[in-house]
């Protein structure tokens, strides 16, 4: 008999493996976008500040007010503390701590405490006046109690079928976060060149990057000359940089490729899209790219990702009986 | 009957900390055989106790408090929004049961649980105990946790109940009675597991002294038991998958079922993971479909299965009881075995022994009151300040009156409710339980405990020597229960 335990995970189990690491990188990346805007915001005009606001707001999926009155500390606080909306920090890391709870007995008691100590910690987090002044360390908290956790599950936790479902959940949403913030970026400032920019622009440019965790692996890479097909080139395309969109896929893949061998389903539907996807960005060329459009790329390799997503749902988690019995 | 009765005379070494305050009265006092002098077995922890200065306990009861929370043995309290989650209290003394009061309570226990299934089997099939007018017939089929889903039907084995815990309480004479028979989805194991632990890191070489028998391998036993009762028609190999069945993270005792599953290396697993197709159980796994043979379930019979039971049921497993039937997977404990349990039955349990295995009952039972009976439910009426009325289906210390301690009005309300259902409740006498030393505010204190060991019946009867003592903490109460304000503490059931 072949032992249970190696060779089968509950269904439910993975999805809320996936699920939990999903929205742990969502509160991780909307932390450090905030962050990085009001950072930014001291050094720019108002308006230039409003209009950056517009497209945080369409990449973390927020509706943007009707009369376009866009107040900085409402508009933290809906995407900090507000609990009515879904994607907020607060809601994400409380989603994403029910989700490990209902699966405590397969994680790591460490796991399971830093998890629950970052909640604790956001959960008691008041908003307000003196808040929003410091809350530069209330963000820090948030990507640190995140680094935190993703290290201890590296070292805590066996790298088998779970572990992955983990990987596979940070991968699939950095790569659906990532190109949403690349493709608002893009749209809103239509003259990418191969210049240097300068004054007003670069700092938008820094911006971007910083929102990556990118800005010092650029500086490395291309020095502190900002070209935007660079930074673009960066983002997209760069096999080694963890927050890069094709580094992401590459994890995406090769996650799911274990995870097939694990399950014995080698052929199916979504190593082969995740496969699609990993090839689109190693073969793709910046100029091209842009030739065709960056937001139409991007937009496309949001498609595939999130087609990925509901292959991995159809297969692992929620198939049909009828399917299942053939099989 | 719980007015202190002063002591006349009282030792000097009861005057001596910590037992200063230690309180005897008319209940079976464990530790102490007259004021002042502890019983041989009890001994050696008095002597421990004079000599350990108070502050070296008291930090290790911290020790131990602050070790349940950051593990999260907690309990879930109904009724109540707020703090829902609550850690069940320990107390660091340990219970300690000499080699011959234990034998007699294991032998008592595994007569009462063979005759309680033999008594299943028989009212699922023939009824001959009801034909020979030993259990009345009416009884039965009135009972709400009477199924007929389940006439004919054979479980392996022909157990029914796998799984038991039994509440005993010790009466003022020194003799267990049994109190309860709990044949559904009785709870608290992993207390007994988890207070093992903290005490054998509080009390070394106390516990080595005393020569415990230990209880670490209930979960191995536990699993061992549900393989046994691999079902008739199963997948044939000769492993069976046996499964956990919860009814999730909301449940109050879901810490147990996480901590039993990872105990025995079964998959813990929610009516969601569960389907049935051609009648045969499986679980939705990231590989495909795994057929599952045995069921380990803590989920009610109501919320089983939507299509049998109650249609509401989102716990349980739509189609379980037509496999359930075609004998192609296992449910332990069995469905219906509440009827065995109800209060009102539990007056028969005697006969029952009596009448399957021709013996007399080894443990005694509670004088009880059936309120259908007219004479009897006139004496409980008038006497309803003296008596514990308890509603026949509940459990866990709900729906009950204990009469000495109750007000007027909480009276008459179970006076109402007893005229209009006497078949739904029973009263016994208020008893006195037996009072055990505990470590409260600095200094031993005298508490109301029961005892409740699990029982499993797989391949032959099994007791694993110990056991959950329950102790009401409430100065005086006489309610044991963890939603009721009670706590728990270590069993030592000694050697020789």
């Amino acid at each position: 008999m072949r032992n249970l335990r190696e060779n089968a995970m509950l269904s439910r189990v993975a999805d809320s493996l996936y699920w939990m690491s999903r929205y742990l990188e969502r509160a991780e990346h909307t932390a450090r976008l905030i962050d990085v805007d009001l950072q930014l915001r001291l050094d720019q005009s108002p308006e230039a500040g409003s209009s950056r606001w517009v497209r945080l707001l369409q990449a973390t999926q927020v509706p943007v007010p009707a009369d376009g009155a866009i107040d900085a500390a409402t508009l933290t606080h809906i995407l900090t503390l507000d609990r009515s909306n879904g994607s907020s920090i607060v809601s994400c890391v409380a989603a994403a701590r029910e989700n490990l709870r209902q699966v405590r007995e397969q994680c790591s008691s460490e796991m399971w405490e830093q998890l629950n100590r970052l909640y604790l910690q956001i959960n008691s987090t008041a908003p307000g006046e003196a808040w929003l002044l410091h809350s530069h360390v209330f963000f820090r908290a948030v990507q640190e109690g995140a680094h935190l956790f993703q290290g201890i599950t590296d070292s805590t936790m066996s790298h088998g079928e779970g572990w992955h479902y983990i990987q596979l959940g940070r991968y699939v949403e950095r790569i659906d976060a990532l190109s949403g913030l690349i493709g608002a970026h893009f749209a809103h400032l239509p003259h990418p060149g191969d210049q240097a920019v300068e004054s007003e622009e670069y700092l938008e440019w820094v911006g971007l990057l910083k929102s990556c965790a990118a800005f010092e692996a650029y500086c490395k890479t291309y020095t502190a000359e900002l070209h935007p097909l660079r930074v673009a080139e960066y983002l997209l395309l760069n096999a080694g940089f963890p927050h890069s969109v094709r580094f992401s896929a590459d994890m995406v893949h090769s996650a799911l490729g274990v995870i097939a061998e694990l399950t014995e389903r080698k052929a199916e539907q979504p190593v082969r899209l995740a496969g699609r996807l990993g090839a689109t960005l190693s073969f793709s060329q910046i100029d091209e790219i842009m030739a065709g459009g960056a937001k139409a790329y991007v937009d496309s390799i949001r498609r595939q990702c999130a087609q990925v997503h509901i292959a991995i749902h159809q297969v692992y988690f929620d198939y049909s009986i009828e399917s299942a019995m053939v099989a | 009957m719980l007015r202190r009765v002063a002591v006349t005379a009282p030792h000097e070494p009861l005057l001596r900390p910590p037992f200063r305050n230690y309180q005897f009265d008319a209940a079976y006092d464990e530790m102490f055989q007259t004021p002042g002098v502890p019983r041989p077995h009890y001994q050696n922890l008095f002597q421990t106790l004079l000599e350990l200065p108070p502050e070296q306990l008291r930090k290790s009861q911290q020790a131990a408090d602050l070790s349940f929370l950051h593990q999260g043995i907690t309990f879930t309290v109904y009724g109540s929004e707020e703090g829902t989650e609550r850690v069940f209290p320990n107390d660091l003394l340990p219970r300690i049961i000499p080699a011959d009061e234990w034998r007699k309570i294991e032998k008592g226990l595994t007569q009462r649980i063979t005759a309680l299934n033999m008594f299943l089997e028989d009212i699922y099939h023939s009824g001959r105990i009801l034909s020979d007018g030993i259990v009345p017939r009416a009884l039965v089929y009135s009972c709400r946790h009477y199924r007929r889903e389940m006439r004919g039907l054979k479980v392996p084995r022909g157990v029914y109940v796998g799984v038991c815990g039994t509440d005993l309480v010790r009466l003022p004479d020194g003799s267990f009675a049994v109190l309860e028979d709990n044949l559904r989805v009785p709870s608290g194991v992993s207390y007994m597991l988890a207070n093992r632990k903290v005490l054998k890191r509080v009390f070394p070489t106390l516990f080595r002294d005393y020569g415990v028998w230990p209880v670490d391998h209930y979960a191995q036993a536990l699993l061992g038991t549900l393989r046994a009762l691999t079902p008739l028609n199963g997948s044939g190999r000769s492993g069976p998958t046996v499964v956990l069945l919860t009814p999730g993270v909301f449940n109050s005792a879901y810490f147990e079922h996480t901590f039993l599953a990872q105990q025995m290396g079964i998959e813990l697993v929610e009516g969601r993971d569960l389907l049935v197709h051609d009648n045969v159980v499986y679980m939705r796994t990231t590989a495909g479909l795994r057929r599952v043979d045995v069921i380990y379930r803590r989920v009610d019979d109501d919320f089983l299965d939507p299509l049998c039971f109650r249609r509401d049921s989102s716990l349980g497993v739509p189609g379980l009881f037509n496999a359930y039937r075609a004998g192609n997977v296992t449910l332990t404990n069995a469905i219906g075995t509440g009827v065995a349990d109800d209060k009102a039955m539990y007056a028969y349990v005697p006969a029952i022994i009596r009448y399957y295995l021709g013996e007399d009952p080894i443990l005694a039972n509670v004088q009880t009151y059936l309120l259908t009976n007219d004479s009897q439910r006139n004496y409980v009426l008038e006497h309803l300040d003296e008596l514990v009325v308890k509603a026949v289906g509940e459990s866990g210390g709900y729906g009950m009156l204990i009469g000495p301690h109750s007000t007027r009005d909480e009276r008459e309300e179970f006076r109402r409710r007893i005229q209009a259902e006497p078949r739904n409740y029973i009263a016994q006498p208020t008893l006195n339980l037996s009072r055990g030393p505990c470590f409260l505010e600095g200094e031993v204190q005298a508490r109301h405990v029961d005892l409740r060991p699990y029982i499993l019946y797989g391949e032959n009867v099994t007791l694993v020597a110990g056991g959950l003592t329950r102790v009401a903490l409430r100065r005086g109460s006489l309610v044991v229960n963890s939603s009721q304000g009670g706590g728990s503490k270590d069993t030592w059931v000694l050697r020789a």
